[in-house]
């Protein structure tokens, strides 16, 4: 038998039907919703007369529209208010499992995914989201898809496509502390560029990646799709058994017994054949800003923006008001954004709460939020009073979802303003019209609220 | 769905690598709970000096004359020519509904990113892929002469132009069919509605916590 990478044998379990040409039915597993991409999809399905395939695979909540203010009053957005109530209807009239805005384990939905165990090792997972790869991190398949795949996956619980080319990214040694997950990934797009990974499932691997905590894995894989990879994955080991161990969706009693013995097989093979294969050593990583348009253009908090720069690079200078060979730490930033797919989970409260202790907002910052990614994962920072660490700083305390992530919300940059931000894209107007992004992790994030440029937090540790 | 057959047709040039999903179609006007009327506010940030609404009347708003899009003698075009890794970013299926309904029905570039690649096909949109030296040749004509034409045809996978050069493309031979025919992916799929249920059938016995009530 040929050895085979991890993705090939998730891959391999769940091809229903190929066609010669390699085209493949695959079947899903989980299929997780949200209020942006679907409701396009169920008027689809009720214009065709369809129903819906398999309903207890779904997990439906709301992120992207919702207010991070208190909700008991609704929305005041009508437009925002229409799409929620819409995903509402939806789940109501086809009775399916959804954790509405005032539910305490509503939150983003590739953070309430793993929270809940509805995202579990060795599952094809789906969302009409591109940072659904974050769910790889348990060593599943999960990927991002259109509106019409969703509706495809409704209909049919399966999707048609081929199989991606396998490509091992192993980042060996061992980072120094205050170099988070969120930097090894950064570095990793820098070194691969925005489409590196087009075509391929990426493997993560190596010993920095097996010392992280199953939540740095999910900052990982959450940004493969940022290096062009659909989907990110890590082997199983003991972390990822112990994390998913109790959770309300996971298995119970002998089926735990049973699912476990499979999901320690979720591994790639000795000798197994990936088609590229890049190798970071984790000893020599910085802390990384990005300080362009698009998160390959990222740099050390030590270094500078780059001095010879392509037509790309200037224009996204530009647009960032930045000049070519400014040293990173002398860039100021208006507000601070701790949240995000990427960053708002347990842990990375806990470790910019840590920076922030005792200390005050930086005079220049005219906001910084902090926005936990679940319900759950909110009153688990009050209980361990997190809240009053930010609060007493001068940051605001918000209610879970996407938030200035994307500012589909009110939460968003002001024309011109700059954010050092915990999520995952520094577009052009991705926060707000003419805002400008510096993507960073969350004690990054932390330090620059303290001094109101970035600095390099290792000096805290 | 929409199919596609052949065109022959002027192009817009779009001279900037990694344009992204959220450059394609901003973030507000996904609010929309429809697939159609996205046309006007393609590429927003770029065509509009003052930020838009959902649902305003954008025929107010205060242009960029120099930016692509705005310019006249580009007002035809249905063949939009791109760079490297054209709709990077997110899986927002509004980005291929935008770029339809504005009027192009090929997408030119020497790469997709995935998802969108994917969202194309699903909408009767076709994203050609060219290599580098043949997308510059593009590039140079129309920058040389905006009303340069070129002949699209799905069926022997070509594009030629004026000067009689052309250029083959490949596609999946099962993407062909489906935009060729304009078929609907899920009639396909459930064409195998059997063979799913045996698949779900055998993975209930060996994975039967993936069925056990939420
Ligand atoms: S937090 Fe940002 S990246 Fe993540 S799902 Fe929400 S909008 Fe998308």
């Amino acid at each position: 038998m040929q050895n085979k990478t991890l993705y090939d044998k998730v891959w391999q379990n769940h091809v229903v039907h190929e066609r010669d040409d390699g085209m493949s039915l695959i079947y899903i597993d989980r299929h997780l919703v949200h209020e942006v991409t679907s409701p396009q999809a169920f008027e689809g399905l009720r214009l065709a007369k369809r129903d819906l395939w398999r309903k207890d695979s779904i997990l439906a909540t709301v992120d992207h529209n919702i207010p991070t203010t208190d909700r008991s009053a609704g929305i005041d957005d009508v437009i925002s208010k229409t799409q929620v109530d819409t995903l509402d209807q939806n789940c109501k009239d086809y009775s399916l499992t959804q954790f509405s805005m005032l539910d305490a384990r509503q939150g983003i939905v590739h953070v309430i995914g793993p929270e809940q165990g509805a995202s579990l090792p060795g599952m094809t997972i789906v969302c009409g989201d591109s940072h659904t790869s974050t769910h790889g991190a348990l060593g599943a398949l999960a990927f991002g898809i259109g509106t019409s795949e969703v509706e495809h996956v409704l209909a049919t619980q399966c999707l048609l496509m081929k199989k991606s080319k396998n490509m091992l990214v192993k980042i060996n040694g061992q980072c120094q502390s205050g170099v988070t997950a969120k930097d090894i990934v950064l570095a990793i797009i820098g070194k691969l560029g925005t489409a590196g990974a087009n075509g391929h499932t990426i493997e993560f691997a190596g010993s920095a990646i097996r010392a992280l905590s199953v939540e740095g894995r999910m900052t990982v894989c959450n940004m493969s799709i940022e290096a062009g990879g659909r989907a990110g994955m890590i082997a199983v080991d003991d972390a990822t058994i112990e994390y998913i161990a109790g959770r309300p969706f996971s298995p119970k009693n002998e089926h735990w017994e049973l699912a476990v013995k499979q999901w320690r097989m979720l591994n790639s093979d000795e000798g197994a054949h990936f088609d590229s294969e890049i190798d970071i050593n984790a000893d020599e990583l910085q802390p990384q800003v990005t300080w362009g348009t698009s998160p390959e253009m990222v740099a050390d908090v030590n270094g500078s923006v780059p001095d010879n720069v392509s037509d790309d690079q200037r224009r996204a200078l530009q647009y960032m008001d930045l000049q070519p060979g400014t040293s990173i730490s002398d860039i100021k930033v208006d507000k601070v954004f701790i949240g995000s797919c990427t960053n708002s989970r347990i842990e990375d409260l806990r470790e910019a709460a840590n920076i922030i202790q005792d200390r005050k907002l930086a005079s220049n910052i005219k906001l910084a939020m902090v926005v936990p990614g679940s319900g759950l994962i909110k009153q688990q920072a009050e209980q361990e009073g997190l809240d009053i660490v930010f609060k007493a700083a001068g940051f605001e305390w918000r209610e879970p979802g996407c938030s200035m992530c994307l500012g589909m919300n009110a939460d968003q940059l002001e024309p011109g303003e700059r954010c050092a931000s915990t999520s995952n894209r520094n577009f052009e107007g991705r926060q707000g019209k003419g805002g400008r992004t510096h993507l960073v992790s969350p004690v990054m994030a932390a330090a620059a609220a303290v001094h109101g440029h970035f600095v390099d937090v290792r000096r805290y540790l | 769905m929409k199919s596609f057959a052949e065109i022959t047709s002027t192009l817009l040039p779009l001279d900037r690598s990694n344009v992204d999903t959220d450059a394609i179609i901003p973030q507000q006007y996904l609010k929309s709970v429809k697939r159609t009327g996205f046309g006007v506010n393609l590429f927003d940030n770029w065509r509009y000096q003052d930020p838009g609404l959902l649902g305003q009347d954008h025929s107010q708003r205060r242009l960029h004359e120099d930016f692509v899009l705005n310019q006249e003698k580009h007002q035809d075009a249905k063949i939009l020519l791109a760079r490297e890794n054209f709709g990077c970013g997110s899986s927002r299926e509004h980005a291929v509904w935008s770029i339809l309904d504005y009027g192009f029905e090929v997408v030119i570039a020497p790469s997709f990113a995935d998802i969108f690649c994917s969202n194309c096909y699903k909408n009767g949109l076709l994203p050609i892929t060219l290599n580098d030296g043949d997308v510059d040749y593009l590039f140079e004509q129309v920058k040389a002469d905006a009303s340069y034409q070129c002949y699209v045809n799905l069926d022997s996978q070509i594009v030629k132009d004026e000067n009689d050069k052309s250029f083959s493309f490949q596609i999946d031979e099962f993407r062909k069919y489906c935009l060729l025919n304009g078929y609907d992916e899920i009639d396909l799929t459930l064409q195998h509605e059997s063979k799913i249920k045996e698949y779900e059938e055998k993975l209930k016995l060996t994975s039967p916590w993936l069925f056990a009530a939420n």
